[in-house]
């Protein structure tokens, strides 16, 4: 009992601080007169708080349609395709407001290695996947589906002050690997070559390599000359290139804008530009399919996801965002 | 005096309030008795598990990194020049960009020592108190900017002023990332500098003054050398912090996999490598285990900076 006295003197000098000894009294006083503000207030909060969670919980639950989709989706892969990845996305998400779907880029090898490693749901590529990944896939019990989902043509952007304005594959060939290393060899300036590259987990790498690298030939053993500059993603080859009067890249069709040069190229003697109508005639040489895969057939939302993207209003998205459609082409080959 | 209670006539509540009352006080003792031993095992647990952690790390990337030599021969991996990870057959070849690592931290070293122990001298020795305050806070803020916004600066604005500057082909190059880095690895540098210098007894101060020595002699030949353990410290703990970053590299050096022979080119550094290419590796292939090995060289050399780092502190300390 030695601390009682000293319990009773602290109440009486600070009587807003709780005390252990008051609490039960408190309480009552708390529902009869209300004169104890501070176990009102606590009521209040509570009864505020277990409000708030109900009208949550009826809000959440009330507008939901049991047939209707929801779920999450997650999206990755190919940096060329992330921009019109993502639109479609946004577009989706306003047609079936509870689904969610996140998109990241990296490249097609990071969204390939993904949907082995059973980490997303849908891999964008720019390449096709390679039997050496196929076999991987089916190791893990992951069944890859395919789908074209439009087409592409590989731009090759230089500055907009290098006066040269076309190239064969021969001579990009010549420029990658390096053994031509001045602009001066191809009627420019007399400027050291910078090549830039994508990072090796890009489809569009691959894609290159295997078309102007090693020009085709499966046996081949080229590879990319060893300067050349490996940058993380397309937006950095832009911003390089548009910095640079002695670069030169290679991206997307959906990365070209004003700040850089697409420059016409032949892989015989007819030079085209990479545009929109010569990837549809399939006369721009550097031209490839784009591609979307899932494990197994799709079912539920991202079937849903699929059909949206090969639907009209996805094929929308891609056309804006700078590629062809997959009807185009089609249209054009008939 | 003990109050006299009369219990039957006392209302209920001040009997409930009694009883609460001992109820607190008794487990205030309990507590008071058992919180001591409680709090000491929390944090012994805390302290091993650090330790633990580290260890755990270790175990986890030498068991992959061995798998890798199971296939690809150790030697081809330590001497090879070649990087070309998605070629058939593949060549992982560590040496150019354990060379680029070392070429980046080399420069970066070479250009913040000197500033940061100049401006740890400056704080510690020269600059009056209130300007001392506001350089110190202002160095804190220096450490709290993020490397990808750093990064971005350099690809924007420092790239094409060296290009212009040294006549450079691209101004993505190994030289963008020493600068970058170097401007990470101040604050580190001048807080413990400054830490080591501040600690310098006052005494070795007053003797040199009684001894005739101007402010800069004392500074130069006895405040530095008596605090040059911690120096050392601070400059090795600036090198691990440059040699692990990784953000700031990947956006600016070109990531080109030569063999570098000059800082003016683009270079690929060991953790550039391991975060550019890590999300495109299937688990468990030749390429993955290459990223862990490469990891494992980058563990190495962070280990050992660190270690010395601490033998000289110790030695600060004695």
């Amino acid at each position: 009992m030695c601390c009682w006295p000293r319990l009773r003197s602290s109440s009486r000098r600070k009587p807003e601080i709780r005390q252990a000894s008051e609490i039960p009294q408190k309480c009552l006083a708390a529902r009869t007169t209300g004169r104890y503000t501070t176990g009102v207030m606590w009521l209040k909060a509570r009864v505020i708080l277990v409000s708030l969670l109900a009208v949550c919980m009826i809000g959440c639950g009330e507008d939901i349609d049991p047939n209707e989709p929801q779920g999450f989706i997650q999206v990755k892969g190919s940096d060329t395709i992330v921009n019109a990845a993502q639109k479609v996305a946004e577009e989706f998400m306003k047609t079936y407001p509870h689904v969610f779907i996140a998109v990241t880029g990296g490249g097609s090898g990071v969204g390939i290695a993904s949907l082995i490693n059973k980490t997303c749901d849908v891999a964008t590529a720019s390449r096709e996947m390679k039997p050496k990944e196929i076999e991987i896939a089916h190791k893990r019990k992951v069944d890859p589906r395919e789908f074209v989902v439009a087409y592409d043509g590989v731009a090759v952007i230089v500055n907009l002050g290098n006066p040269v304005d076309r190239l064969t594959i021969e001579d990009l060939h010549k420029i990658f690997t390096g053994k031509a290393t001045n602009w001066g060899q191809f009627g420019g300036k007399d400027l050291p070559i910078v090549t830039l590259s994508r990072e090796v987990s890009s489809g569009t790498h691959l894609y290159f390599k295997e078309e102007v690298i090693q020009l085709g030939k499966k046996d081949s053993k080229e590879e990319f000359s060893r300067e050349t500059l490996l940058l993380t993603s397309s937006q950095a080859i832009v911003e390089e290139v548009a910095n640079n009067e002695g670069a030169i890249g290679y991206l997307g069709m959906g990365y070209l804008s004003n700040r850089t040069k697409s420059l016409l190229i032949a892989k015989n003697s007819e030079f085209y530009p990479a545009d929109m109508d010569h990837v549809i005639k399939k006369s721009y040489p550097l031209s490839r399919p784009l591609f979307i895969y899932t494990d197994a057939e799709p079912q539920g939302v991202v079937k849903l996801l699929v059909d949206f993207t090969l639907g009209p209003v996805g094929q929308t998205q891609f056309l804006e965002t700078g590629f062809v459609p997959i009807g185009a082409t089609i249209a054009k080959e008939d | 005096m003990p109050r006299k209670i009369d219990e039957s006539t006392t209302p209920s509540f001040a009997r409930l309030r009694r009883l609460a009352a001992d109820v607190f006080v008794s487990l205030r003792w309990l507590w008071r008795k058992t919180s001591e031993p409680v709090i000491e095992f929390c944090i012994k647990i805390s302290g091993l598990a650090v330790v633990i952690f580290v260890f755990l790390i270790f175990l986890f990337l030498l068991r992959d990194s061995l798998s890798l030599f199971r296939h690809y021969p150790l030697r081809k991996f330590l001497f090879s020049t070649e990087w070309l990870p998605i070629s058939e057959p593949p060549t992982f070849g560590v040496v150019p960009l354990l060379l680029g690592s070392v070429y980046v931290t080399a420069w970066a070293i070479v250009i913040c020592v000197p500033l940061g122990v100049g401006s740890a001298m400056f704080i510690a020795e020269v600059a009056p108190k209130p300007l001392k305050h506001v350089l110190k806070s202002l160095v804190e803020i220096l450490a709290s900017i993020p490397s990808v916004v750093l990064g971005f600066l350099g690809i924007i604005w420092l790239g094409p002023v060296l290009r212009n500057t040294f006549g450079v082909p691209t101004g993505m190059c190994g030289l963008t990332g020493s600068l970058l880095l170097a401007f990470m690895a101040l604050p580190t540098i001048i807080s413990i500098s400054e830490d080591a210098l501040t600690g310098v007894p006052k005494t070795y101060r007053e003797a040199a003054f009684g001894l005739g020595a101007t402010r800069w002699q004392a500074l130069w030949r006895i405040i530095l050398p008596s605090a040059s353990s911690g120096i050392l410290a601070a400059v090795m703990l600036g090198i691990g912090r440059v040699v692990g970053e990784t953000m700031v590299v990947l956006m600016v050096t070109g990531n080109a996999p030569v063999m570098p022979k000059s800082i003016l080119q683009p270079l690929r550094t060991l953790t550039a490598t391991i975060a550019g290419e890590m999300g495109e590796t299937v688990g468990g292939s030749e390429h993955y285990f290459a990223l862990f090995a490469v990891g494992i060289v980058l563990f190495a050399i962070t280990f050992s900076v660190n270690f010395v780092a601490d033998l000289f502190l110790r030695r600060a300390r004695k």
